[in-house]
């Protein structure tokens, strides 16, 4: 033969050739997670089990704070939306998914308000540029929600009412709380953070998170 | 009817085949199509299929086999234009029939008194053996019938007009001939111990879970361990699951059954199912003290005497169901646990390893025999 045909033993003793200890530590491994999930399963001990599983839509994962959802416009004291129409956000919107028609209002102190607002969620692409770029606080993307599938594109724009109705009292200042808008009061006691799962039956609302006055 | 009549026995044996194939193994084959991947999923860390259910009824998900049954009869029966017709339809009934037929030699209880089923204590004049065909070539039948179940694959893979089918079913079929002789070989040392074929008696041998006096009345695994160890081997191997699916190795080459649609490949399915059902009951029987429970603190022996004669039968069944139960989950286990073998160490295992093990136990289980019987 012109390739030289090089016999390699086996190393290793007669238990490493039959390879019967390791199947053995196999088997000893995966059942020993079997019959650890499976007993703590049955008893209802999920959480001392390492199944991983989120069983949805019982059983959620909580969204992070900055977590980017469905649009809201917030109020102002008296129930007006908190919008002055001042157009930043179409401006800002890389998608041009937010449309505005300005209109008087009748509020002498406050200039202008949305006659038409209208975000077409088929065109968002979920940046969060337009609550970055308002100075009222009026709009905002914490609700946790994900823009739903429709039969209709027109039922996937929506207008002023449907946003206002998710919409909250803000207590944000008119024109922005300055430069210390991140400071929070002394003395506030903080809230401790959240489980990652919420429990089965409560499903999560609106998170309020108001902004600190200076 | 009169007890010992052909007429009698033959309404007896339509009984239990009844109760074996549709009160116990079909049942067991279905819930193993579920239980396999609800025990994989939590030896993987995950919950499984949890959520079929009929209506408010959810228990775990455990009708998920109806929704495969459903599935199996909603998708279309596809034939290839140019298959064998006659072999394509027949292929899946020799896959199947051979995994329902062994079930007649397996005793699944104690006799049953004919008569006296309210009586206590351990004698009885009239015993209805709870086993469908007594034969006293049990084994050999079970050999025989076994054998048919290559014809379902290669046929399966000749039939289908398609030529990775047929490397398919070449592959399966030279896997389970080559695996069946080492079945064979290494059941033959239990032979030697309980000096016959027939699985009743043997059943009745093994009277003591672990006797180290009377190895011959223990339970099987006792007296065979490698025995045990090789005939296990070579029915996982005859089954065609992991380690040795490469039959069925569908993700990386193509198997036998890669033409078949709907009802058709949902028998392959299930009858590699009942094949893992009707193997466990064969080491139950020949290796793990069959309808036998261990006597922990005189419990067995206390229910014999004291409990009805058909009290008794059901408790044994039991014990039985439960054994055959176990054991098919500790094949789950295996196929879940260990990576597949390549074709030249399937076959190097086998005919190297295996059946020069397996000659050698049967030569030293006659030698052992012969020095004991010389004493």
């Amino acid at each position: 033969m012109a390739i030289g045909v090089k016999v390699v033993s086996r190393p290793g003793s007669l238990g490493q050739q039959t390879y019967l200890p390791a199947i053995a530590e196999g088997l000893g491994v995966t059942f020993r997670h079997f019959a650890k999930n499976f007993i703590g399963n049955l008893v209802g001990l999920r959480a001392k089990t390492d199944i991983v599983t989120i069983q949805y839509p019982e059983e959620k994962k909580k969204y992070p704070e900055r977590h980017r959802g469905l649009h809201r416009l917030m109020l102002r004291d008296d129930g007006q939306t908190r919008c002055v129409a001042c157009m930043m956000c179409p401006t800002a919107c890389p998608a041009h998914c937010i449309t505005i028609v300005p209109e008087e209002a009748p509020d002498g102190r406050i200039e202008k308000r949305p006659k038409i607002f209208e975000i077409d969620e088929l065109r968002c692409v979920v940046c969060g540029l337009c609550a970055e770029a308002c100075p009222c606080d009026a709009i905002r993307m914490d609700t946790l929600e994900h823009a739903m599938p429709t039969y209709r594109r027109v039922d996937a724009i929506l207008d002023r009412e449907e946003l206002l109705s998710r919409g909250t009292r803000s207590e944000a200042k008119q024109g922005g709380v300055g430069a210390f808008w991140r400071e929070k009061v002394k003395g506030e006691p903080q809230t401790p953070p959240a489980a990652n799962v919420v429990p089965a039956g409560s499903p999560p609302g609106p998170t309020e998170k108001s902004k600190q006055e200076s | 009817m009169e007890y010992g009549t052909q007429a009698f026995d033959a309404l007896a044996a339509t009984a239990k085949i009844l109760f074996m194939i549709l009160g116990f193994a079909m049942p067991l084959a279905s819930i193993l199509t579920w239980l396999e991947r609800r025990q994989s999923a939590m030896m993987q860390d995950r919950l499984g299929p949890n959520r079929a259910n009929i209506g408010p009824i959810r228990a775990w998900g455990i009708t998920h086999f109806l929704a495969d049954a459903l599935k199996f009869m909603f998708k279309e029966d596809f034939v290839p234009p140019k298959a064998h017709k006659f072999l394509f339809m027949w292929a899946p009934i020799m896959a199947m029939a051979p995994a329902l037929i062994v079930s007649a030699i397996v005793p699944f209880g104690a006799p049953l008194c004919w008569g006296h089923i309210l009586d206590k204590g351990s004698v009885c004049e009239s015993p209805v053996p709870l086993q469908i065909a007594r034969l006293d070539a049990g084994m050999l039948f079970y050999f025989a019938i076994a054998s048919l179940s290559v014809y379902g694959a290669t046929l399966a893979g000749w039939a289908s007009h398609n030529k990775w089918a047929m490397m398919g079913g070449l592959r399966a079929s030279s896997q389970m001939i080559s695996y069946e002789v080492t079945l064979g070989m290494s059941i033959l040392g239990s032979f030697l111990v309980f000096g016959t074929l027939e699985p009743s008696a043997m059943v009745a041998q093994q009277t003591s879970f672990l006797d180290v006096h009377d190895l011959a009345h223990s339970w099987g695994i006792f007296s065979q361990p490698v025995g045990f160890l090789l005939f296990l081997t070579a029915a996982i191997a005859e089954t065609k699951r992991t380690p040795f699916d490469i039959p069925e190795g569908e993700p990386e080459i193509i198997g036998y059954f890669v033409e078949y649609s709907g009802l058709r490949f949902g028998m392959f399915f299930l009858g590699e199912f009942l094949e893992i059902v009707f193997s466990s009951a064969i080491i139950v029987t020949i290796f793990l003290g069959g309808w036998h429970m261990p006597d922990i603190f005189g419990l067995n022996t206390y229910l014999m005497e004291h409990l009805p004669n058909i009290g008794f039968v059901l408790f044994s069944m039991l014990i039985w169901g439960g054994k055959v139960f176990l054991f098919c989950s500790f094949q789950l286990l295996i196929r879940w646990s260990l990576p597949r073998f390549r074709s030249d160490q399937l076959m190097r295992l086998g005919w190297q390893r295996l059946l020069p093990v397996s000659i050698a136990n049967v030569v030293l289980t006659a030698l052992v025999i012969l020095y004991f019987q010389s004493r």
